[in-house]
């Protein structure tokens, strides 16, 4: 994501309101935060809200766009402050899990689990079950840490980007991306290692 | 340091070590002390395997489905540019 504006894209056009160009934007970049919202909230309904909020508020503030960082990076930042709020909407009662993130940052994570599950054959690592596990994982995540995950290891953006989005420093970004990362390989891990004890007692 | 200590110090670098971002000194002692030590050097092969798999079920195309599409445009007032 080297280029801040996409050469099919025109940020005048955009600017001036141009509909045919909006339109180019909305196809151009719906995919992604569509993508982002369902792994974010889990849920159809209310990504499709965080969707259509994300393309209003876009439309509606493009004119403030000012190039200091690419246009899906603003398109994202837009997109996480609405998947946060559907969340914080959602369950508006703080939660222990959420409340202990911010305390317990520089703390120390120490890996529980030791079973190398490596082995395991593609197709079962990847199998629809596992896939649904590989999302419910995500999901168990406190909200923090999942988004810095979601950003940086499933739609590929650089710490930096994922530093202008969330307005971080490189410091939370990379301490988050790392618990965030350890959580779901611990819970990989106990899942895993059940379908490798299950290989051993069909043996 | 202590065994423990030097898997403590590998925790904290772990991230940059699997995305490669490490310096080649720091990499060598890591790479060392995963020779000698089997608990850490599991943690980083399955943390490895861990992003492989996300990035694998993210690397279909993300696409819309059409009727979200469809409503997305409504509400942007964008109807008349959907294609049927």
């Amino acid at each position: 994501m080297s280029e801040k504006i996409p050469p099919e894209l025109s940020l005048d056009a955009l600017k001036s309101g141009n509909r045919d160009e909006f339109t180019r934007l909305v196809d151009a970049y719906s995919g992604p935060m569509y993508r982002m919202a369902m792994k974010m909230l889990g849920d159809g309904q209310d990504a499709e809200d965080v969707l259509q909020n994300t393309f209003l508020n876009a439309f509606k503030h493009i004119r403030s766009f000012e190039e200091r960082s690419s246009l899906s990076t603003w398109l994202y930042r837009i997109a996480a402050n609405e998947a946060l709020m559907m969340i914080r909407k959602r369950r508006p009662e703080t939660t222990m899990t959420d409340t202990s993130v911010e305390g317990d940052e520089g703390g120390e994570y120490s890996p529980l689990q030791f079973v190398d599950w490596c082995c395991l054959p593609e197709d079962e690592l990847l199998s629809v079950e596992a896939r649904r596990h590989l999302d419910r994982a995500i999901q168990r995540l406190p909200e923090k840490l999942r988004i810095v995950f979601i950003l940086r290891d499933l739609e590929d953006l650089s710490i930096e980007e994922t530093r202008q989005v969330l307005d971080l420093s490189q410091t939370a970004v990379k301490t988050r991306l790392l618990r965030a990362r350890l959580n779901l390989r611990e819970q990989l891990s106990s899942y895993y290692s059940e379908r490798i004890g299950d290989r051993i007692e069909k043996k | 340091m202590t065994q423990s200590a030097h898997c403590k110090s590998l925790l904290d670098s772990l991230s940059e070590y699997v995305d490669g971002t490490l310096s080649e000194e720091l990499c060598n002692e890591i790479q060392r002390h995963l020779s000698d030590c089997q608990n850490c050097s599991i943690v980083v092969d399955t943390l490895r395997k861990t992003i492989y798999l996300y990035h694998a079920i993210t690397s279909e195309p993300a696409d819309v489905p059409r009727d979200v599409r469809e409503r997305l445009f409504h509400s942007l007032k964008l109807e008349d540019y959907l294609q049927h």
